[in-house]
């Protein structure tokens, strides 16, 4: 079972490639672009066939691992 | 005073601490491998700067959970002294032995230079050969050394005393605005914080590498000698 | 003999589209008795690559020294060696990787960092140095910023994770990198003389064993690729870039260290342009062994990969190694606690053959010898490059003062720092002389007083202009950037980059610039002991022609300090009086000055005397080692005003200076390029002058240390920190930083 991991930096907290992709963005002529944040996938193949069971053991990979909480936040999905 | 070096894969500036203890202790450290799960009798460990685990994923998230971090959690519970540099003060936070991370720095690119540090107190092993307000100079060379934490961390490190060293001018003013002065841009201009029993310290610059006037002066010398002083048996 | 070919027979039309002329494939016909299978196809034309061969330059390269009482191993080894004292050796080289530079500047350059590092430490030397020489297009050229910018980080990226500091080296721009940039890198490392490992695989049936990364189907044809010129084509190449590791090479690095600490080693060698096949027929090839490798062991990184592709595969960060047989669990206990494959993928044979095994069949199987022995080898023809005209007469339209300032805000002169910045100069804790400290880096060998010198040097208008005096003046200049430290120049390392060697206008550039610098590293006992060529360094023009970079023969010399304590280096001291070594013409061809003043890049590059080259660097080195100066630099690209402005700028105090020499107009005093010469700051001019004039060094003094800034023979001053404003503007302005 595949489950994906998004992680991104907690609002508030000052993205700078973020903000740098923003400016780029704008530069090329792309208009209408507000904040731009940038994150991380990670996609985890599990040993699970249960998608609750599966998203909970990626949930404390994650709180272990995977994210910092101090400085950001998870979302788990089951994808396949 | 007996110290021990902590390795893991990717660390890199082992040997410059090394070098930096044998100056003031007149020994050799003694080297520890990641994925020991006991540590010697020590005085004082030392997670020093490099890439562990290429810094893949967060610097230092996944050198926090080597084997080697458990006896460290325990030797610091125990009161223990210890000090990260570089990578290890990212280490010391990923493990929450010490509070806040380090971000990418804020113009984006690693950063190699010399800073100032002002020492914001004198009273702490870490810093007590310094008077505090006095500058020193050393190295930095890092990608994330940006610190962070939320305003109430801010506030209770400000409160307890539990900043290091902060990032200033070579005259001691501190401009967190100033990307000369506080090149990474971190929050208040912190260059390196302590815990609250004020046994274990973080920072960012090197002061293992201006230990030798031949390599441009000897200002992180007093770092060592404090330390030296402060847990000699 | 079966074959997976999949779809394209193999004929001499694949043969041609693998890099090879119908001449060449009719050898490997001859040599094989039968049509080659695909993997062997593979082989030959990596093997008979540029890259690989050198069959256009091996003729050449054989003219240059090689040899002095200290130079351990010349060329032919994955590095040079030489001895430093104390038992310890230095081993050394530079190696280009242009094109890769230009498809991907990140992984470009930091793939190049990690290669050259491999040569170093695979022949058992700690890295101690990192520098790398740069040329890029012009800075009004829309693509320079990302090339720079990819180039740079990826030096950085490399280079900082693996904790080896880069210390030096040089960057310019030019219009003729447009399409073409050079990325020329450069380690530098440390070993016990009587711990050197060198790449001749012995002892039949001793295991080769496979060590570091896994094999996946990067950079296939990367040595074929590196070969071909550039065109349009090159960007959609992009997939056969490979990506580097800096973490896994650190790895590597400490393994191997480890490992050649113990006796379990008979030969290594880094797999790097062609990978395993360079690798294993090269170490085969020179123990006079045969090799027999079974594919189905080889740590795989993608599933279903062809023996073809396995052999090669330019994955980053592996290496082969033949291990002494009851030593192998031993070394696969060290890989293993590094967490690195480790595969025993074959063993030695006395059939002279390389045999490659894959799924039960025999892939390959190649005599060794004629593999080697008829490799193609050129001589191409060459036409001379016409003599540049004289310059003629030349007015100063702007004066000094104006000069100077254009001068030190050019590209070419402009402050390095923001790219330095981004090196770890420090880590190691042993460098003493960091960027821009010294005319060449100083680092400290570890645990004695000894010091090493590193520079890397070479002006690519010069040797357009008349490449045997530029070939000679890159090495001169060399070697006075580390005399001027203090230092004794050992050897050098070089990296020849040319255009195609097909224009005989190339080829005589080629050939005039090797005559160059064999002239000048006899004359100064600066022998060559390792390099790399590059050729093919063309861009297409918009009308379709395609045009060749400037002449490139970047050397890299090294220099050893008995005592590293006596290092000097540039920054102007609090007081002294400042004297001009060596004598001064004017000449203003093909310098800074006209090319920025007047937009105009003629006339002939100064002339080099080489005996006057010695005598006054052997001075300057001597007076040095007295303790009688206290700054030196020497006076290059921009001339001695240039010179001085940088002492001035990073040192303590300006200067004040007399009348320039009579006779001569002011701006060719001061700007001229004139080559053998050095700017000291001495206590005691008095004395320093009339050594000189015994030692038969022509001397001039140029004025007082003091003050804030420049002051020029008419009052006028430059302040210290105008001169930086405008230094430091360029980069961050190219880089909108």
């Amino acid at each position: 079972m595949k489950v994906r991991v998004t992680v991104m930096l907690k609002d508030g907290v000052l993205d700078p490639q973020g903000k740098a992709v923003g400016h780029a963005l704008h530069v090329l002529g792309f208009g209408g672009v507000g904040e731009v944040r940038i994150g991380r996938v990670i996609e985890l193949e599990l040993d699970e066939t249960d998608p609750a069971a599966a998203r909970e053991k990626a949930d404390a990979m994650a709180r272990g691992l995977l994210a910092n909480l101090v400085i950001e936040d998870f979302v788990t999905e089951v994808v396949a | 005073m007996k110290a021990g070096i902590v390795v893991f894969p990717g660390t890199n500036r082992e040997r410059d601490m090394a070098i930096a203890l044998r100056v003031v202790t007149g020994r050799e450290p003694v080297m520890i491998w990641h994925a020991e799960t006991d540590l010697p009798d020590l005085d004082l460990v030392v997670l020093p700067g490099g890439f562990s685990y290429g810094d893949y994923l967060r610097c230092g998230a996944m050198a926090a959970h080597a084997p080697i971090m458990a006896p460290i959690r325990r030797f610091a519970e125990a009161g223990g002294h210890i000090l990260g540099v570089c990578n290890g003060f990212q280490i010391l936070t990923e493990a929450g032995l010490l509070p806040g991370a380090l971000l990418r720095n804020g113009a984006l690119r690693f950063l190699s230079q010399d800073c100032h540090l002002r020492v914001e107190r004198s009273d702490t092993p870490f810093t007590r050969r310094w008077n505090a307000g006095d500058v020193f100079r050393a190295p930095l060379a890092h990608g994330d050394g940006n610190y962070i934490a939320d305003d109430a961390t801010i506030r209770d490190l400000e409160d307890s005393g539990r900043i290091a060293f902060r990032y200033a001018r070579p005259d001691g003013r501190v401009d967190e605005g100033d990307r000369q002065t506080n090149p990474n841009g971190s929050v208040k201009a912190i260059a390196g914080v302590l815990s609250a029993n004020l046994r274990i310290c973080g920072m960012m610059p090197h002061p293992e590498d201006l230990v030798d006037p031949l390599m441009g002066g000897e200002d992180g010398k007093p770092l060592f000698e404090g330390l030296v002083e402060a847990l000699v048996r | 003999m079966s074959s997976a070919t999949g779809q394209k027979p193999v004929d001499e039309a694949l043969a041609r589209e693998f890099g090879l002329t119908a001449e060449e494939y009719g050898n490997v016909l001859s040599i094989m008795g039968r049509a080659p299978s695909l993997t062997e196809l593979g082989i030959f034309s990596v093997m008979w690559s540029e890259h690989c061969s050198y069959k256009s330059s091996r003729v050449w390269l054989r003219t240059l020294p090689t040899t002095a009482p200290w130079v351990i191993h010349g060329p032919g080894e994955n590095a040079g060696v030489v001895d430093i004292g104390q038992g310890l050796a230095a081993i050394f080289k530079m190696e280009s990787h242009n094109h890769p530079s230009f498809i991907e500047p990140y992984q470009g350059a930091a793939t190049g960092v990690g290669g050259i590092l491999r040569d170093v430490f695979t022949m058992g030397a700690r890295p101690v140095a990192n520098l790398n020489a740069l040329r890029f297009g012009s800075p009004e050229n829309p693509q320079t910023r990302r090339i720079v910018d990819g180039v740079v980080r990826g030096i950085g990226g490399y280079g900082n994770c693996v904790g080896v500091p880069t210390v030096g080296g040089e960057i310019n721009f030019h219009p003729a990198y447009d399409g073409n940039p050079l990325v020329n890198a450069m380690t530098v490392g440390i070993a016990r003389q009587d711990r050197i490992f060198l790449s001749a695989a012995a002892g039949i049936g001793n295991p080769v064993v496979y060590v570091g990364s896994k094999t996946g189907r990067d950079g296939i044809h990367g040595a074929t690729m590196s070969s071909s010129e550039f065109d349009e084509d090159a960007l959609a190449k992009r997939p056969t870039v490979q990506v580097g590791d800096p973490f896994v090479e650190k790895l590597l690095i400490e393994a191997c260290l480890e490992l050649m600490a113990t006796d379990a080693i008979v030969a290594i060698q880094d797999m790097g342009a062609a990978g395993l096949t360079s690798s294993s027929v090269e170490m085969a090839g020179k123990g006079g062994v045969g090799i027999d490798l079974d594919l189905d062991a080889v740590p795989q990184r993608e599933r279903g990969m062809t023996a073809y592709e396995m052999m090669l595969s330019e994955s980053q960060e592996r290496m082969l190694i033949v291990v002494h047989p009851d030593r192998t669990e031993l070394a696969r206990a060290i890989f293993e606690k590094w967490e690195l494959d480790f595969a025993i993928i074959g063993h030695l044979t006395d059939t002279g053959h390389i045999v490659v095994r894959h799924q039960g069949r025999v892939e390959a199987d190649i005599p060794l010898d004629p593999l080697a022995d008829q490799a193609p080898l050129y001589r191409r023809p060459t036409a001379p490059s016409p003599a540049p005209a004289p310059l003629g007469p030349i007015t100063d339209p702007v004066g000094i003062e104006q000069a100077l300032v254009r001068l030190i805000g050019c590209p070419d002169l402009a402050s390095r720092a923001w790219v330095w910045n981004q090196y770890d100069s420090t880590v190691g804790g042993q460098t003493v002389k960091r960027p821009g400290a010294a005319d060449a880096a100083i680092v400290k060998v570890e645990g004695t007083s000894l010091g090493l010198a590193l520079t890397t040097d070479c002006t690519p208008r010069y040797c357009r202009a008349d490449a045997r005096q530029g070939g000679a003046q890159a090495v001169a200049e060399a070697w006075r950037n580390i005399v001027a430290t203090g230092a004794r120049p050992l050897a050098v390392t070089d990296n020849l980059n040319f255009g195609s060697p097909e224009k005989p206008e190339v080829m005589g550039q080629f050939v005039a610039a090797i005559e160059g610098m064999g002239e000048a590293c006899r004359a100064l006992d600066f022998p060559v002991v390792s390099g790399n060529v590059s050729l093919y360094n063309e861009t297409r023009a918009p009308d379709g022609s395609s045009v060749s970079i400037l002449p490139t023969p970047a050397i890299g010399g090294l220099g050893v300090l008995d005592d590293v304590n006596r290092a000097i280096g540039l920054a102007m001291p609090a007081e002294g009086t400042l004297v001009l070594v060596g004598a001064t013409r004017g000449e203003l061809g093909q310098s800074l000055w006209l090319r920025e003043i007047h937009g105009r890049e003629d006339g002939a590059p100064p002339t080099i005397d080489l005996a006057a080259e010695r005598r006054n660097g052997d001075f300057v080195r001597q007076q040095i080692e007295a303790g009688r100066v206290l700054a030196c630099h020497d006076v290059s690209d921009g001339g001695i005003l240039v010179a001085l402005a940088e002492m001035a700028m990073v040192g303590e105090a300006g200067c004040i200076l007399s009348a320039p020499q009579s006779g001569m107009r002011p701006e060719a005093f001061w700007f001229g390029e004139d080559q053998s010469r050095y700017v000291v700051a001495v206590r005691d001019a008095e004395a320093f002058t009339l050594a000189a004039s015994s030692a038969g060094v022509e001397t001039r003094v140029l004025g007082q240390v003091g003050g804030d800034g420049l002051t020029l023979p008419s009052g006028a001053t430059i302040s210290k920190a105008r001169m930086k404003a405008v230094n430091s503007a360029f980069f961050p302005a190219l880089m909108d930083d």
